[in-house]
């Protein structure tokens, strides 16, 4: 049950940073679009929002860090993590999003593109994980 | 001034992500894990952001203007074609593996668990290996 109510209040914040990031910077929180803006970095890439959004996303958990030790586990070995890597950062691109853009603001939006987005990455999702934990486990 | 909110949007973001437990790997391999022992809770990350998303958005949608009256920029694409759906289908697959997706990723950085740098890194490079394959798009 607190499970769940932190899954709440965790998205809660979650469409507070999406709208205000909506509402000031003009723009919606695609998290991989965002990190593929900055990829390549210009001058100008420090002026951008891009940049100081994911600024602040990587710089808030060094903070938190010092006073609460968040649950972590990270079971995947080297070569699982790089592959995986690999799949998201091309798959975001190929399919123009993650779970922030397409997910939340595509949902959001009620974007048809964003709703099939979201059930197919869910079903990959859920489909690898039953093959690598149920059938080759 | 735009890009401080830009900032404390991303530091709200990794706050979201960490309370919700989204930040954890194996968490979100539960939740994937339908077939296993199903944690239904990280459902609720998304129903708690959307349900704070909707109503900003459908208004964006009517009215697209920041409160300094620029112009917000939604996605205007809505095609839904076979780049989308193998896109979100090799995202899905790389979640699946690992339990990361990007923002997270950032996050687990920031925590200090930095066994996750090789899964950035190779997003990265998933990123850049589209990028050079797109040239042009």
């Amino acid at each position: 049950m607190s499970n769940i109510v932190y899954a709440l209040l965790g998205g809660f914040l979650l469409g507070i940073a999406t709208v205000g990031y909506l509402y000031i910077n003009g723009r919606i929180v695609g998290v991989s679009g965002l990190i593929a803006q900055i990829l390549m970095p210009s001058k100008d890439t420090f002026k951008g929002s891009a940049f100081w959004f994911i600024a602040g996303l990587v710089i808030t958990p060094v903070v938190y860090g010092y006073f609460y030790h968040p649950q972590i586990e990270i079971k995947a070995n080297v070569f699982a993590l790089i592959l995986a890597g690999l799949l998201v950062g091309f798959g975001t691109r190929l399919g123009s999003g993650c779970t922030s853009g397409h997910g939340i603001c595509g949902m959001s939006r009620l974007s048809k593109r964003s709703m099939i987005a979201t059930a197919v990455f869910m079903f990959a999702g859920m489909l690898t994980v039953y093959i690598i934990h149920h059938v080759l486990d | 001034m735009k890009n401080i909110f830009a900032f404390i949007f991303g530091g709200l973001f990794s706050l979201g992500l960490m309370i919700s437990g989204m930040s954890n790997p194996e968490k979100v391999l539960g939740f994937l894990d339908i077939f296993g022992q199903w944690d239904i809770s990280l459902m609720f990350v998304m129903l708690g952001a959307i349900a704070v998303a909707f109503i900003p958005f459908q208004k964006a949608i009517k009215n697209p203007k920041t409160i300094f009256n620029e112009q917000i920029q939604l996605p205007m694409n809505t095609q839904i074609d076979q780049r989308l759906i193998a896109g979100a289908f090799i995202f899905g697959i790389g979640w699946g593996i690992a339990g990361i997706c990007p923002a997270p990723a950032l996050t687990l950085i920031g925590l200090g668990h930095f066994e996750a740098l090789y899964f950035v890194v190779a997003m990265l490079l998933g990123m850049f290996i589209y990028r050079v394959l797109n040239k042009g798009n």
